[in-house]
């Protein structure tokens, strides 16, 4: 399996670089370095929001509410700049994050003590935390001018080209991947989603897991919901809108099984990536915004056919010749 | 073995049905074997035997659900070949099992009519008349409750009257009940009992599985006793006495099968007293030594394995004691008991044991992890020595331990699974049904690996539903009844016939 997902992950890369070189002769503009750094800043948080889903989705779990999380802690986040715009950049991104590990613990702490379903759990948290923006901010937005210097300006720091959100994202990535390849609760969360049952017998705890995806799922939403905010210089209720369905459909396409127990590091990544790459392009080609939504859907679709083949029970390797193929192909 | 009491039909008469030469083979299995029986109108037939004697072969052979290798079933004097539960249904066969199947959000009369509902004129369904007719039915065998009920607000008990009346919206003349009081209380028996009686009455023809001797003494006019998928004697009810059933059931040469092997037994490890819980078992106490192998016997549904997870910490006891080397231990969690040193390999090794989408590695050492961690990170190289030695010892055929679990052959799987609770490096395994659904060849090896683990001076806890393996490689053997202990042997002392005496609650063999 590990190299049949490679060769998938391989395969995904390799159709985004087609991409990028059909669009990039279609389009010279999209070949610049300009571009290209762009594209990699723009997908930055929807890349950590996917690392974040998939947690929760390795462990046959959902988190409808990650968009609406991030509304929220961005909102307080914003508002304290709006208050105090002197801070230190460690307080804003302290409340954000922080309040979107509080709202990530509201979710596991409903699913794993009640056992009430993850769908339902925050398809009721994604409207409440919405509303509780309406009620916290009467409706009004914090603007671009509101929230000072210090706030703002930390997003649009750049190294090597890229922004403070892109090398963020890389931090949280290696530390996903990390997490999920080489500490002991991370092979648990595989366990737990490939199988409950056998899981619960080798003593894992699945109700501590709940918590802690659903955690991490929120402290992530909430981080990102700063960079948000700030990168974009408005805060009010609606922003990031649906956003979490853009944020299922990454993993989805990096090969994250919705039935849990399957999903890498890489393959998120790549599939964010390749939403990326589809929403920047688009534009460039003079492709209406519509289309983008097909598009996505479309691959959204093939992603699933071509995991439900791969997946397919019945490829067992039996013979001893096919063992040694497949052990020679390693 | 064959017995005097082999006879032609109780009764004389065409029967109901019949089946000549019943033979059915799976795989590594020989199911049925060259098996002949007759049904009679208005008769009650005994099906007796052990778990894996047959029966439940019989039952799917005549529900459609298998289709014998060898041999005829015949109905009403014709030859008939069931190739789907459809052609059986529609040939008048019937069947209420254990655990009913229906539709607990629908009605009553649309469970009775499923699949048969009358139609209108204009194909819609005739409900007026439909639920006539399943009141009428209802009533026949005094049903108390309205067929607008919904199934899910009925007992178990009035849901087997329903299975009972849609045999009958039917017309069928053999009806099979596959231990129908194993969830009944004694009222409930009681009136299935008058409800069989009516069905007789009607001349229907009645298969009865039950393994409560009482029972099959009380409702039964006539017996077939299966074992190792041979009839091993059938007559009338009145011919036979309970001792004289039950070694007919059991009767065969034991000791040779499995040579048991000579080990040491040492100190006492493991304490049990008085474990019990509120609902499914009661008073479990017992001693383990180090190098000895106990039997867990029983019928299917004593208890057993629930004792046996709750001493693993799945389920919490309400009392009792467990000690450790004379140590007390508080065993709440799986993690508890696997840090104690117990492993627990369950009965369902594919679907409670393995991790499909997960390598061998990772499935191997799932259950011993915390051996793996250093500082806060997995080390590989722990993990794969540990991996090597294990799948090597158990004979994992694969390409590559980081092989997907999903890909290796079901015997495979199995091999990995038992090598991760090796991993846990544990004191007591406990082994749920370890041969359950396997080849006769893999048996005997999986008898010789559970040997060589006492050897190795684990305690070893065998739940199994086969007598001659429990005899074969037990020292004492614990018999469980209905959630308790009904007796403890020892090998020096038991006998086949006594404990399945003390397993199906019979009352002294003479």
């Amino acid at each position: 399996m590990k190299c049949l997902l490679k060769n998938r992950e391989m395969a995904l890369a390799i159709i985004i670089s087609i991409m990028v070189i059909g669009i990039s002769i279609y389009a010279p503009a999209f070949a610049t370095t300009e571009s290209v750094t762009s594209v990699l800043n723009d997908t930055s948080i929807l890349c950590m929001l996917a690392l974040a889903q998939m947690i929760v989705i390795i462990t046959r779990g959902i988190d409808l509410s990650v968009a609406s999380n991030l509304a929220l802690s961005g909102m307080l986040s914003a508002s304290l700049a709006q208050n105090y715009p002197e801070l230190p950049i460690i307080a804003y991104i302290a409340v954000a994050t922080g309040t979107g590990l509080v709202l990530g613990l509201i979710n596991g702490g409903l699913i794993a003590m009640l056992g009430i379903p993850p769908i339902v759990v925050t398809l009721g948290t994604l409207a409440i935390f919405r509303g509780m923006i309406v009620v916290y901010g009467g409706g009004n937005q914090v603007n671009a001018s509101e929230m000072g210097d210090i706030f703002q300006s930390f997003p649009k720091l750049t190294f090597l080209g890229l922004s403070t959100i892109f090398w963020i994202m890389a931090a949280v990535a290696v530390i996903v991947w990390l997490f999920l390849e080489m500490t002991r609760t991370g092979r648990g969360l595989y366990a737990v989603g490939g199988n409950p049952v056998a899981a619960r017998y080798c003593g894992i705890d699945l109700q501590r897991q709940q918590l802690l995806v659903y955690a991490i799922s929120g402290a992530i939403s909430g981080l990102c919901g700063y960079l948000w905010v700030s990168r974009y210089g408005v805060a009010y209720s609606e922003i990031a809108s649906g956003f979490e369905l853009t944020v299922i459909a990454a993993c989805v396409i990096g090969g994250v099984s919705i039935a849990g127990g399957v999903g890498t590091v890489a393959g998120a990544l790549l599939g964010a990536l390749f939403l990326g790459v589809i929403v920047n392009a688009l534009p460039v080609m003079q492709i209406t915004p519509f289309w983008q939504m097909a598009i996505s859907g479309a691959v959204i679709l093939t992603a699933v056919v071509v995991n439900a083949r791969v997946e397919k029970r019945g490829v067992k390797l039996i013979l001893p010749e096919a063992r040694r193929l497949a052990g020679a192909i390693k | 073995m064959q017995t005097s009491l082999e006879s032609s039909s109780p009764q004389g008469g065409e029967p109901v049905l019949s089946l000549n030469g019943i033979s059915k083979s799976f795989p590594g299995v020989r199911a049925l074997h060259d098996v002949s029986l007759e049904l009679h109108a208005g008769e009650v037939t005994a099906l007796i035997g052990e778990n894996g004697a047959g029966k439940s072969t019989i039952v799917k052979i005549l529900t459609g659900i298998y289709t014998p290798d060898a041999g005829d079933v015949i109905v009403g004097g014709t030859r008939r070949q069931f190739l789907s539960p459809r052609d059986s249904w529609a040939a008048g066969i019937a069947a209420i099992h254990q655990e009913t199947v229906m539709f607990d959000e629908l009605s009553v009369a649309e469970n009775i009519f499923m699949g048969h509902m009358p139609r209108t004129g204009t194909g819609f369904v005739d409900w007026p008349s439909m639920r006539q007719r399943a009141a009428e039915l209802l009533k026949s065998i005094d049903a108390d409750f309205s067929p607008d009920t919904k199934l899910k607000q009925l007992s178990v008990a009035q849901k087997h009257m329903v299975e009972i009346t849609r045999a009958l919206s039917h017309e069928a003349s053999v009806i099979i009940m596959d231990e129908p009081t194993a969830a009944l209380s004694r009222n409930e028996i009681d009136d299935l009992f008058r409800i069989i009686a009516h069905l007789k009455s009607e001349g229907r023809a009645i298969v009865f599985i039950s393994h409560k001797f009482d029972e099959i003494f009380r409702v039964a006019d006539a017996f077939v006793c299966l074992r190792d998928g041979e009839k091993v004697g059938a007559g009338k009810i009145s011919g036979i006495t309970e001792p004289k059933l039950v070694s007919l059931m059991v009767g065969r040469p034991i000791d040779q099968v499995f040579p048991k092997r000579d080990i040491a037994i040492g100190d006492v490890l493991l304490k049990v007293e008085g474990l019990s819980n509120a609902t499914e078992f009661a008073d479990i106490s017992f001693e383990l030594r180090r190098g000895e192998i106990l039997g867990f016997y029983g019928l299917v549904g004593a208890g057993r394995s629930e004792a046996m997870q709750c001493l693993f910490g799945m389920s919490i006891a309400s009392h009792g004691n467990v000690t450790l080397n004379g140590k007390p231990l508080k065993i709440s969690t799986p993690g508890d008991a696997i840090s104690a040193g117990i492993s627990y390999v369950p009965e369902d090794r594919q679907d409670q044991g393995t991790i499909l989408q997960l390598g061998i590695r990772e499935n191997i050492t799932l259950a011993s992890i915390a051996l793996h961690v250093q500082g806060i990170f997995l080390s590989k190289p722990s993990e794969i020595s540990a991996v090597r030695k294990l799948g090597k010892r158990l004979d994992v055929r694969a390409a590559h331990w980081e092989q997907r679990l999903g890909e290796l052959s079901g015997g495979n799987q199995q091999k990995v699974v038992i090598a991760k609770w090796l991993a846990t490096k544990p004191k007591v395994i406990i082994l749920d049904e370890p041969t359950k659904g396997i080849d006769v060849g893999s048996k005997a090896a999986v008898h010789d690996f559970i040997g060589e683990l006492a050897e190795e001076g684990l305690a070893v806890i065998l739940i199994s539903s086969e007598l001659p393996e429990i005899m074969g490689l037990a020292d004492h053997v614990v018999v469980m009844q209905e959630g308790r202990i009904a007796s403890i042997f020892a090998r020096e002392t038991w006998s086949a016939e006594a404990i399945v005496s003390a397993a199906t609650g019979a009352r002294k063999v003479a």
